[in-house]
């Protein structure tokens, strides 16, 4: 926010007696208005707007429902049944909140995967790129405390189940896991605990998320063609060209919320989580959210206990090198052939892994998750790195503009004349 | 045409299930519910006797802990007339107090009351039904449901399909029968086609006649009295009472939509009113395969 000083001048007399004592408004207006914005930017960059508008949206129907919910393992239960049969529009907020959650999630794969796809993550962006996985982490920490909160059977042994996990951690496993339970069990002082936690990570999330916005301001956005703005001519201010698309998109993202909320709310929910939590019984089948599953199936196609753990923790923090891992000059896959085949083929074994995560631990879907697993791996660790000395990537337009000329003339079935490609066919 | 495809699937599905999968569990019929798809309601009459079902037959053994008797009357429900609740509701004896003495009182039941369970406690519930407390019965149709598979948990939600809960229930209620050849129903145990593993603790509790429905003019019940149909009434009752707000809530839904997609359209339109300034929005990058459809 910082590296672009301000045109920002106040207009009134208290603006300006206030700005020389906090210059707010002068950072905003940098920030948010004056800040240029490649202007070829698809929808796909409007996930960080709806990502904002995901996070406000789940603080304020949690603080609502905070106020009727009782985190007590005798009461819990009944208290989410009282929020949703007799408070007023109670039904909405709690549902609202729990799909709230799987769109949040739904939503940040989008933002992960086209930082993925047009190599975001690059220099100069891998601070602004950490942070964001960071934020993914502490997301996924909320929504796990978050799901156990209705103490239904899939809170309870989703709970056992994941807290378990950190006993596979030598030495101090143990320790952990009945600090996090506090006691011996997964019992009243663990869903204490995880109502505190839930309550209060999210908040982190959004510090976070202002440094990842800091971050994201030094260097600019990234863009379809991964090539830095250049001139004057290559963007646009974020007021109100970014803004009013934003906008738009998030109002679309909306409709795709209120048709599950309104429709389908229990749809990505477990039935089993209606059924009041019992330790005596366990159900058949311990699932977590289907945001959790291409990591479950990390985890379970792992045979030993530790060395799951530590593949599924694995499976994020390879994240954070990948601005290392990945050797290749060009950012924007657009303009990388080869890479683009395997950016697809992750895509789709990340699907196979979510749908193996789903599935029981038995007969071929243990050895389907495991090649899954493999190649998840070898993704980041051989294939990112070799393509960048391999592949041959297509020429790169000399600026933004041009690109965006190109696009033109390509509809018009002209070949771009400025933008020489060996490879078109148009 | 969709739907009838698919029921036909699902009839192949749950024909062939025993055939190729001995063991495993049968998938339940798909049923035309009214309170299904976007615009779905509750059908008051079957709700009021499905009340009756559950009230004559399911009450002796489940409790149905999260309905108090003012529910019946709300908007979205059964409906019944606030006279009928305050009757019906009085018909119960609830337990109150302590009174100035500090005693434990029993009164009649008001609007405001819960269904009283009929056990005092889950041991009780377990130690009268040969081990096993009959479960509550306010949540069953959104606590129950049945493996879907792929794909139809993805068209699922193009068509809306979230009744699996209802289907099992009603399924379940239909699925008692005979034992077949070989098959060893353990002690206290009986056998039902649709329950996973297929031996319930659950006798089999409905039959033909058993509860007497409203008569028309000419003195016959509205509907036929038989198990599918007071299955089919019970379950209906039952999400409601799971989803008392579930009318309210698809009527929301349709106008929260409705909303979201003019103001959508309106969006649409200004930014690219914004857009045309500076030439109109151009999106993407130059790449030989984006030049075939930009």
């Amino acid at each position: 926010m910082s590296a672009h000083p301000t045109t920002y001048v106040p207009k009134s007399a208290f603006g300006k007696w206030f700005e020389s004592r906090l210059p707010i408004a002068g950072l905003i207006h940098s920030s948010f208005i004056a800040f240029p914005v490649p202007r070829n930017l698809t929808y796909f960059w409007t996930f960080g707007a709806i990502l904002v508008f995901m996070l406000a949206a789940q603080i304020v129907t949690g603080v609502f429902l905070a106020m009727y919910y009782t985190p007590n393992a005798g009461l819990a239960f009944q208290s989410v049944e009282h929020i949703m049969r007799d408070v007023n529009y109670g039904w909405l907020i709690r549902y609202l909140h729990a799909n709230g959650a799987s769109m949040f999630f739904v939503a940040v794969y989008v933002h992960i995967f086209r930082n993925f796809y047009y190599g975001s993550y690059k220099a100069p962006r891998e601070v602004l790129y950490i942070l964001g996985v960071i934020i993914f982490l502490l997301m996924m920490a909320t929504a796990f405390m978050g799901y156990v909160l209705p103490w239904g059977q899939m809170s309870f042994w989703g709970a056992t189940v994941i807290t378990n996990l950190f006993s596979a951690i030598p030495v101090v496993g143990e320790t952990i896991v009945s600090y996090l339970w506090g006691g011996y069990s997964v019992g009243n002082p663990t869903l204490n605990r995880f109502f505190s936690l839930h309550y209060l990570l999210p908040f982190m999330i959004a510090g976070v998320v202002i440094l990842h916005i800091w971050a994201l301001h030094v260097p600019g956005q990234n863009n379809p063609t991964g090539i830095p703005i250049k001139s004057g001519k290559d963007a646009v201010p974020f007021t109100p060209y970014a803004t009013i698309k934003d906008v738009f998109a998030v109002v679309v993202f909306m409709i795709f919320f209120a048709y599950w909320v309104f429709y389908m709310p229990n749809y990505l929910g477990h039935a089993d989580n209606y059924i009041p939590a019992n330790p005596a019984v366990t159900p058949a089948h311990i699932v977590p959210e289907w945001y959790f599953l291409p990591f479950y199936a990390i985890l379970r196609a792992i045979p030993d206990k530790l060395g799951g753990v530590i593949a599924m923790g694995a499976a994020i923090v390879i994240w954070c090198f990948m601005p290392w891992l990945d050797t290749s000059k060009v950012r924007s896959t657009a303009y990388r052939p080869l890479y683009k085949q395997f950016f697809w083929i992750f895509v789709i074994v990340c699907f196979l892994l979510g749908w193996l995560g789903s599935r029981p631990a038995e007969g071929w879907y243990v050895i389907a998750s495991q090649i899954c697993t493999v190649y998840y791996f070898a993704h980041f660790l051989i294939i990112l790195p070799v393509l960048g000395f391999v592949e041959r990537p297509l020429p790169l337009p000399n600026s933004i503009l041009e690109s965006v000329m190109g696009v033109q003339k390509g509809g018009a079935g002209i070949p771009a004349g400025a933008n020489p490609e060996p490879h078109s066919k148009g | 045409m969709m739907k009838r495809t698919l029921l036909i699937a699902a009839a192949v599905l749950g024909l062939a299930a025993p055939a190729f999968a001995a063991g495993e569990t049968p998938v339940p019929p798909i049923h035309k519910w009214s309170f299904a798809g976007p615009f779905g309601t509750f059908d008051r009459a079957q709700l009021q006797r499905g009340f009756k079902v559950y009230r004559e037959v399911c009450a002796s053994c489940h409790s149905l802990n999260y309905v108090a008797f003012r529910n019946l009357h709300q908007p979205g429900g059964p409906e019944f007339s606030e006279a009928q609740v305050r009757a019906l509701a009085a018909e119960y004896k609830v337990q109150d107090g302590p009174n100035e003495a500090g005693d434990m009182f029993e009164r009649p039941g008001r609007p405001a009351d819960h269904f009283p369970a009929p056990f005092p406690n889950e041991n009780a519930a377990a130690s009268a039904n040969g081990g096993k407390a009959p479960p509550d019965l306010s949540l069953m149709p959104k606590a129950r449901t049945y493996e879907r598979g792929f794909p139809w948990f993805i068209t699922d939600v193009f068509r809306q399909y979230s009744e699996n809960g209802a289907d099992y229930v009603t399924a379940l209620l239909n699925g008692y029968e005979e034992a077949p050849q070989g098959f060893n129903v353990p002690q206290g145990g009986h056998y039902n086609h649709y329950y996973p593993g297929h031996v319930i603790a659950m006798p089999k509790p409905l039959s033909d006649g058993q509860v007497e429905y409203p008569k028309n003019e000419a003195g016959q019940p509205q509907v036929p009295e038989t198990v599918d149909q007071y299955a089919r009434d019970v379950t209906a009752f039952l999400m409601w009472t799971a989803e008392p707000h579930l009318e309210a809530r698809k009527r929301l839904g349709f106008q929260v939509i409705l909303f979201l997609i003019v103001l959508s359209g309106l969006l649409y339109f200004t930014k690219k009113k914004v857009w045309a300034r500076v030439g109109g929005e151009v999106e993407g990058h130059a790449t030989p395969p984006m030049t075939h459809n930009p």
